[in-house]
Parts: structure tokens; sequence; C-alpha cells
């Protein structure tokens, strides 16, 4: 068991905070809100950069505050790595001098050419004599990332990391986070107001809003959960789990992806035999069958047992979480189909998910 | 031309940045980064001596450096002289009528560093003190040169306070601007030029070498 965060903050304002957390080694804790719920003051308060009335936090067996004994260590005694929404880079160093500035912890003569790896690891090698205005934006937050990681922190922080890069940019950037924080034994916590960042990156989800925790768990969990109305309205509902890719089929585009539950179809042309990855199934494309149908121009039909059903008073539709081996669906049907099909706990039904619907995310060739 | 006052302008010219340089970089930078109460009340009394008539400063000075002032009996208890009209009066007059030519460039430079790249200095592991010397004076560089020039060029031009506090003490107290006040009373024009063709030489040559350093710099910032 690697580095642990543990994080306890509480205060009734001039901004409100109820939140308690852990995040493991190599865990992925996305904070996700909408903007003003407080969750970079949650980040920031990691750092050290706000203190909150009441606050605890411990890191790699290190206590980095407690308000209750008077313990505060500042921000520069904390072995963070912060990435800033807007990077703030040092704009009178150059590449290298800002990763370098980071690098205090090492003796001096080995500074350089530790600066130079960490660029290299974000394919920035050759970067190291240029001066940040001189960056396009992705560039810059490579920069800043490098220069976090270069801190050897015991957790890494990221504020809307992706927010101010468009979008093939992002997709990029968030592929080498992804598989950078595979190699990384250190807690990740993401701060983002984006569920695609949330779906592609987060192990664990704490859902923020007006500084308190609507929600948290691991991001399976919480996404096939049926009654969380929060995420419903602000982003759908849909189960996110993972898969394997074990065919392709090239002449149809499609391919076969096996789940703890079976297999689906979803078309992608890029992916391999033996791929990783990570499905979104959106709740509203999943209709909801008593037995297998035949005569439809659908590929996908998985069985599986109603394991929970949740009414939402507001809307006249429900939500049904449907078992399948490990992984648990939801459906969002009307109340009329639930009284037709005689849906309940325990019923077996078949769920019919249209290939296209499947939302492929975070691919990890393997 | 009275080189003896330009000695003592040159002097009190450098003297006063030299005393008000670690002062109002200190003070600049609290008013830029720091929230606290009374903020407004000191950053109005920065700038009073901006407003103020040079005579009025000059004449409060004048009361407060006198042997019946707390700060002109102590010093004349410990130095053995009077403060007022004394090169040391000079400068501590020169140093207050110049608080907000070094603290306003000061406090405006250190405005613009966005916070957060102060706190990702913090998040680098810098000392408060390595923040201060290695980000936050070399980002802060061209208010702090401002205000030094401004500093220097003003103190060189004050008339009012400097007559105020300092009299007409020739090797002590007489600047250069008071001698062309003095040469002219005795009309001594050709005198006066030369004197003020000196200090107009000096102020272009100030002005000027701050603008190509000044530029240098952004032109390495990009």
């Amino acid at each position: 068991m690697g580095k642990r965060l543990s994080v306890s903050l509480r205060q009734a304002g001039p901004i409100p905070l109820d939140v308690e957390f852990t995040c493991g080694a190599g865990d992925v804790l996305a904070v996700f809100g909408p903007s003003g719920a407080g969750k970079t003051t949650i980040l920031r308060s990691i750092a050290g950069l706000y203190r909150p009335t009441l606050a605890r936090i411990d890191s790699d067996g290190q206590r980095w505050v407690d308000t209750s004994a008077g313990i505060f260590e500042p921000p520069h005694r904390r072995a963070v790595g912060f990435v800033f929404q807007e990077y703030a880079l040092f704009p009178h160093l150059s590449v290298a001098g800002n990763v370098m500035a980071a690098l205090g912890h090492r003796p001096r003569p080995e500074r350089r050419a530790r600066a130079d790896q960490w660029l290299a690891q974000v394919h920035l090698a050759g970067y190291s004599d240029r001066r940040p205005q001189q960056l396009s934006g992705g560039e810059r937050q490579r920069v800043a990332l490098a220069r976090a990681l270069a801190r050897e922190p015991a957790v890494l922080l990221l504020d809307e990391p992706f927010s101010a890069v468009d979008r093939p940019v992002r997709r990029r950037l968030q592929q080498e986070v992804d598989t950078l924080r595979r190699t990384l034994d250190m807690p990740l916590v993401l701060v983002t107001h984006d569920f695609d960042d949330v779906v592609r990156l987060a192990t664990h989800l704490l859902v923020v809003e007006q500084g308190r925790a609507v929600a948290s768990g691991p991001l399976r969990e919480l996404t096939s959960r049926p009654d969380l109305s929060w995420l419903r309205e602000a982003v759908g509902l849909g189960s996110v789990f993972d898969a394997s890719v074990i065919r392709t089929h090239p002449s149809s585009g499609l391919v076969e992806l096996a789940f703890d539950g079976g297999t689906l179809l979803a078309p992608h042309r890029q992916l391999a035999a033996g791929a990783r990855v990570r499905l979104r199934v959106p709740a509203r494309e999943v209709i909801l069958a008593t037995a297998e149908p035949t005569g439809l121009s659908l590929h996908n039909a998985v069985a599986g047992t109603v394991s929970a059903i949740h009414a939402d008073p507001v809307f006249d539709q429900v939500i049904v979480q449907l078992a399948v081996g490990q992984v648990l669906l939801l459906a969002e049907v009307t109340s009329d189909a639930v009284r037709s099909l005689r849906v309940e706990v325990g019923r077996r039904l078949h769920a019919l998910i249209k290939s296209v619907s499947i939302e492929v995310l975070a691919i990890h060739p393997e | 031309m009275d080189w003896t006052a330009l000695r003592v302008s040159l002097f009190l010219g450098i003297g006063s940045v030299a005393v008000l340089l670690p002062v109002g970089i200190w003070c600049g930078r609290q008013l830029a980064v720091r929230d606290f109460r009374g903020k407004l009340l000191l950053e109005a009394l920065v700038s009073v001596p901006l407003v103020l008539p040079p005579t009025v400063l000059g004449f409060y000075l004048l009361v407060m450096f006198g042997v019946r002032s707390p700060l002109g009996a102590a010093f004349q208890a410990i130095i053995g002289r009077s403060l007022a009209f004394s090169f040391e009066g000079l400068l501590l007059a020169s140093a207050i009528a110049n608080v907000p030519f070094v603290v306003q460039p000061i406090q405006r430079a250190f405005e613009a560093i966005p916070p957060d790249v102060r706190d990702a200095a913090a998040c680098c592991g810098l000392s408060p003190w390595q923040r201060f010397f290695r980000i936050e004076a070399p980002l802060a560089w061209s208010g702090i040169l401002t205000a030094s020039v401004l500093t220097f060029a003003h103190t060189l031009g004050e008339f009012g306070v400097v007559l105020m506090v300092g009299g007409n003490l020739p090797g002590e107290t007489r600047t250069l601007s008071i001698a062309i006040y003095d040469r002219v009373q005795a009309f001594d024009d050709s005198g006066a030029g030369v004197m003020a063709a000196t200090l107009l030489v000096v102020a272009v040559t100030t002005l000027m070498m701050t603008t190509t350093l000044s530029r240098r710099m952004s032109v390495r910032r990009g």
C-alpha cells in the first residue's frame, strides 16, 4: 500500500466546505461539480494554499494539517505537485528553468539533467531553452505537468487541467495523463467541471455541490447507481465499466468487447485485439425487453436481472438497474413501461443497446 | 558651477534610493499581496506626500526634527547635533517625501504577478525567501527600477522640502536646485544656466538608461 492521501475539511464560510475522502496510490479521484462548488478550494487546501477552519490532511504517513492540534505545514514543506488551470509558468525562466525550480530537493549538479528527463517524459525533449511565451497552450500544460512531477510529490493535484486547450489537444493530454498515472505511484486528485474528464480518467468520483460531498465512491459503483438525480441532471446517467477487445471485424468496422458479464459490439476502427477500453452506456439508450427480440437491426442484447428500481418523483421516468454479470447497467424508461413489463427487482430482462450508442473511452493499448 | 552642491545632490539622490528601496519593496509587496484591516488608510497615507504642498510637508518635518520633538531630541542626545538643517535630516525628509514614488510602482509591479504564479512557486517547494528572490523580484524588476529612478530624479529636483528642512548650508544641505535659486537671486544667470543644464542632462540620461534597461528586459521575456 503506497502513498495514501486522506482529507477531511469542514467550515461554514466564507466558502462552505464539508468533505471527507481518501485516495490511494494509482487512484485518480475526480472532484466533480459545477463552477463555484468549492472544488478548487479543496485542492488548494490540500496544497496548503488555503486554510479551512477545520481540517485534517494526512499524506503518505505525514500529517500536513490538523487544526485541532494546531499543525499546519506551509505549502513549500508539503510534497505536492500542483498543475494550475492557467499553467502558472514562471515567465522569466526557460522551460528547463521552470522545471528546475521544482528540483530544489535534488543536488544542484543533477537538476538540469533531471529537468530534461521530465520534459522528455511529457514529450517536450528539445524544448528546454525555450520561453513559456513561445509555447502553445498544450505545450505549456505539459511543462506545468513536468514541473509538478519533478517535485517528486506524494500527491499530484490537477485543477481543471484541460479546460484551456481545444478538443484534440485535450484528448491527447488526457491520454498522456492516463498513461503517466499508471507509472506513478501516487494518488492523483483531478478537479473538473467536465464529465468527459471524469469518465476518461477517474477511478473514483467525488461529486461536490456548494462545498458539500453529494456522492463519493469508485466511479464504476457511482455511475451505476440509479438514484443520483444530481448526476442525471448534470450529465445524464450511464454506467461506466471496463472491457477488452477480443475480436475486430474490419469489414463491418465493429469490435467485439468482453466485459464482466458478456460481450458487446461497438463501432470502432482504431482498436486492436487485446486493447483495454472503458465503456459508457447511457441509460437513455438502453431498451428493456422481456424476451430476446428478432428481426431488429440490433447487435447487442444482453440478459440480466433487475437489481434496483428508482422512480424519480420529478420526472415521469424510472431508472432500472440491471445486473449483467458483474456489471450494473442502467436503463431510463417510462413508468408506463415499468407497469406493462411488470418490472420488479429479481425479474429477468433483456437490455437492448444500439452499438452506435456505446461510448468507447480511454483506450490503453496493451 | 557649484561642485559641492552637485555632490550633495547626488549623495542625497543615491542615499534616498538606498534608504527607501528596502522599505518600499517590503511595503509595496505587503500592499500588493496582503489584505489587512487599515489597508485603505495606509495606502492613503503613502500617497499624502504627492498631494501635500512641499512647503507644508517640509514644515511638519521641520517640527518633527526640532529638539522639542521626541525624534529631534533623541537624535541630538545620541549624535550630538541637530537633526534639522543637517544632511541626515535632509536625507530622512527626502526619503519621506519620496515614499509614494517608491511604494506605488513597486506595489503595481507585485500586483501584476498572477497569484497562481506565486502559489506555483510555493508548490515547487521554494521557501518564502527563495520565492521572493527567484520568482517575485525578477518579475517585479521593472517596477523596482522605475521606483529607483523616480526617487533619484525627484530628489535631485526637490526644492520646497529641502529649503524648509535643510536650509541652505554649503556642503551640508545646499543641493543643486537650491544653488540654482541662489545664483538667480544673485543675478548670476550664466552660473544658474550651467547648473540647470547639468540637471537636465542628468535627468535625460537617467530616463534613457531606464527605458533601455526595461526594454531589454521585456525583449528577453518575449
